[in-house]
């Protein structure tokens, strides 16, 4: 603790400029401190959250796993809810292993975004810091354990016999709209639960719904079976369906379609990325509205 | 205390009043909004679509302005929901302000309190990085200077502990240490003081002056009129959201007090001034060894701590107590009727006039006194009828050996 500084009276030398303190927002300062802020968090969660335990990150892998050994024995052994003659159905394993860790990473980073401002009280009412690090660290976090989680779905693919394809270059694609895409819910949701508390269970369900509403266990060609050009479009306007899809297209197997096929055409996948967009404004918006306040509404 | 200092370059952003302070408070004033049910539920709003207007107002600060020079310790005292904290946490940046303007020169410290985000399932060395990083630090910034943040708190044998088997006192060491190694120009502290060992409390007052030589400028909110007196080069005194003085610490710290007992249930006017009907001291006064009154007594000349109270109502065992402090406001004795005399002080009637006495040996060093009498009901001695700060006064002098004070010591040395 050498400062070295002149002994004696203050020095009330160098006065910088003087600015306007504002209130708590958003985005305030600079991006350094609110990405090291947010790195900071996400990781000190991620050694947390399984501290203690024996098999450590091991359980993040785990539990998708177990859900995929349920789903992959009652839908193919039991109940055969999948036409086994469609094509792609030889790798319905990986695509559905595929589909269940990036599930798997929008519900976690969607529903621990609900509560994750009022988890930080103590951090938002004694510092003052970009209010967007906190649900921002809540994806980043499902995003560490969606990158690990991927390469266990990597492994599993190329077992299974999928061979490596150009199309694998998508896959930041693919990833990065689903993270945009639970970023605007994590920031909506996060905002809103400040005010209405209900938004948790509603959530909850809501969450639930959406699993069985996209691509996960039921195969887009079995879809293309039952439903009229028209519902399929309007299955396919959930963003979490083109983005299963589209993964399941370019990095498991081409026999299955593309999103872009299911959609019709590739133009029309248009309307899911504006989906995604404006899911991702609007949270912004709500939640850089109520940030100014949140710390004393908690 | 504003600084006229010419500047040669004037902000481009216009601060108008002051240039030069370090934190400008204008006309701010801070309303908080408390919906009559805490947690509304979506069912609620769907229910009654027009109870949601209804809120209570909270007024936390109201209309204060004040302009802190750049080096300069200010301290805020107030009582418990006197808005203290809420005007820190505005010049924090935490709340925005409803209505003024707040201003500062410098880098502020994004901290209010030790130990934010301290995490007890991770080690001190987790924590320090992370706790530096919140503080504005890039990661190898606080990598570099762990060393010194765990020096400083004199934790190196514990470093790789988790926190939650620290101790309080260690929590506080490791919270101040890291705290202090910001790089802000401008400092804002919520209680501090109160904690830690002697040793260490020490080295944060060392830690203070060497902040306060450096010219940074800290504002501090406190209970603590004692560390309020001895840093704070100005204070400002809040009660319900108004500023109610601004001034000299000692000052600041009388009208602290007064607001504290002239408050309390049983409460009866504090000061002798007050002309009022409850129990009020009238006098204090020194006496040396044969009952004269004196305001300056030379060394082991035995000294009396007088004071003169009128009884407002009838008192079984009231405790009588003199408090003796330096100048610099530490306590030398706190001298009660109810520890010295085994059989407590007897009854009083409504409308007697008591005379307390406390004679003590003068092992003082050369110094200037001050005596606060007080009078409190029989038990803690917490439910004061009377108070008055440093009532009355005494210069000691003689030899100074560099102590508080002066005891006799029986010296031998021997050959063997």
């Amino acid at each position: 603790m050498s400062t070295g500084a002149p002994a004696g009276l203050p020095v009330p030398g160098r006065i910088p400029t003087s600015h306007s303190v504002h209130g708590p927002s958003a985005l305030s300062g600079d991006l350094r401190r609110f990405w090291s802020l947010t790195f900071t968090l996400a990781r000190t969660e991620f050694k947390l959250r399984f501290f203690g335990s024996v098999l450590g990150y091991l359980w993040t892998l785990v539990r998708p796993l177990l859900l995929f050994g349920v789903i992959w024995v009652f839908f193919t052994k039991v109940g055969h809810v999948n036409n086994s003659t469609l094509p792609g159905s030889r790798y319905y394993g990986a695509q559905l292993l595929g589909s269940i860790v990036l599930f798997t990473f929008f519900a976690e980073a969607t529903t621990s975004a609900v509560r994750s401002m009022v988890d930080r009280e103590n951090l938002l009412r004694k510092i003052h810091f970009p209010r967007l690090v906190i649900p921002a660290s809540v994806v980043l976090l499902a995003t560490f354990n969606l990158g690990l989680n991927l390469i266990v779905v990597m492994i599993f693919a190329l077992g299974s016999g999928v061979h490596p394809m150009l199309s694998w270059l998508e896959l930041p694609l693919i990833i990065g709209a689903l993270i945009i895409l639970a970023a605007g819910v994590a920031m909506l949701l996060s905002a809103l639960f400040v005010h209405f508390r209900d938004i948790q269970p509603i959530w909850e369900v809501v969450s639930q719904i959406l699993f069985y509403a996209s691509p996960v266990i039921i195969s887009i060609d079995t879809i293309r079976e039952k439903l009229s050009t028209t519902l399929q479009h309007l299955y396919m306007l959930n963003p979490l369906a083109v983005i299963f899809q589209q993964f399941r297209h370019a990095i498991i197997t081409h026999s299955t379609i593309s999103a872009g096929q299911a959609l019709g055409s590739w133009a029309a996948l248009l309307e899911p990325a504006a989906i995604v967009t404006g899911i991702f404004i609007i949270g912004f918006a709500v939640f850089d509205r109520s940030a100014a306040r949140i710390a004393e509404n908690l | 205390m504003t600084t006229t200092t010419p500047l040669t370059r004037r902000p481009v952003e216009a601060a108008p009043q002051a240039p030069g302070a370090a934190v400008s408070i204008e006309a701010v004033s801070k309303t908080f909004r408390l919906p009559h049910q805490q947690y509304s539920t979506l069912k609620e709003r769907v229910l009654h679509p027009l109870r949601s207007t209804e809120y209570d107002e909270l007024h936390a600060v109201k209309d204060i302005s004040v302009e802190i020079a750049p080096g300069e310790f200010f301290g805020i005292v107030g009582r418990n929901g006197s808005g203290k904290s809420t005007l820190l946490k505005c010049i924090a940046g935490i709340y925005g302000v409803d209505q003024g303007r707040i201003s500062i020169a410098g880098r502020l410290s994004p901290f209010i309190e030790l130990g934010v985000g301290f995490n007890m399932d991770l080690t001190a060395r987790d924590n320090v990085v992370i706790n530096a990083i919140m503080l504005g630090l890039s990661r190898r910034e606080a990598r570099a200077r762990f060393d010194d943040v765990i020096a400083f708190a004199e934790l190196e044998e514990f470093i790789d502990l988790k926190l939650k088997n620290y101790s309080s006192g260690m929590l506080v060491r490791l919270a101040f240490a890291t705290a202090i190694q910001v790089d802000a120009e401008i400092l804002l502290i919520d209680e501090v003081l109160a904690v830690g060992d002697a040793s260490f409390q020490q080295k944060c007052f060392e830690e203070f002056f060497r902040l306060k030589r450096e010219g940074k400028t800290i504002v501090f909110v406190s209970h603590d009129m004692h560390s309020l007196e001895r840093f704070c080069s100005r204070a400002m005194l809040m009660e319900r959201g108004d500023m109610i003085q601004l001034g000299e610490p000692r000052a600041i710290a009388r009208a602290y007090h007064k607001l504290n007992f002239g408050k309390l249930p049983h409460g009866a006017p504090a000061e002798t001034a007050d002309e009022g009907t409850g129990t009020r001291i009238t006098e204090a006064w020194f006496e040396n060894a044969i009952g004269e009154r004196v305001t300056a007594a030379a060394q082991e000349d035995p000294l009396t701590m007088c004071f003169e109270a009128r009884i407002a109502e009838d008192l079984e065992d009231p405790v009588f107590a003199a408090t003796l402090r330096t100048e610099l406001g530490h306590t030398i004795i706190v001298a009660r009727s109810d520890e010295h005399t085994r059989q407590g002080s007897g009854r009083f009637s409504a409308g007697e006039t008591a005379v307390a006495r406390f004679k003590l040996p003068n092992w003082l060093t050369p110094s200037r006194y001050t005596l606060t009498p007080s009078i409190a009901r029989e038990g803690t001695g917490e439910d004061a009828l009377a108070l008055v700060e440093d009532m009355a006064s005494i210069v000691v002098s003689g030899n100074a050996t560099g102590g508080i004070l002066e005891l006799p010591v029986e010296i031998r040395i021997e050959h063997e």
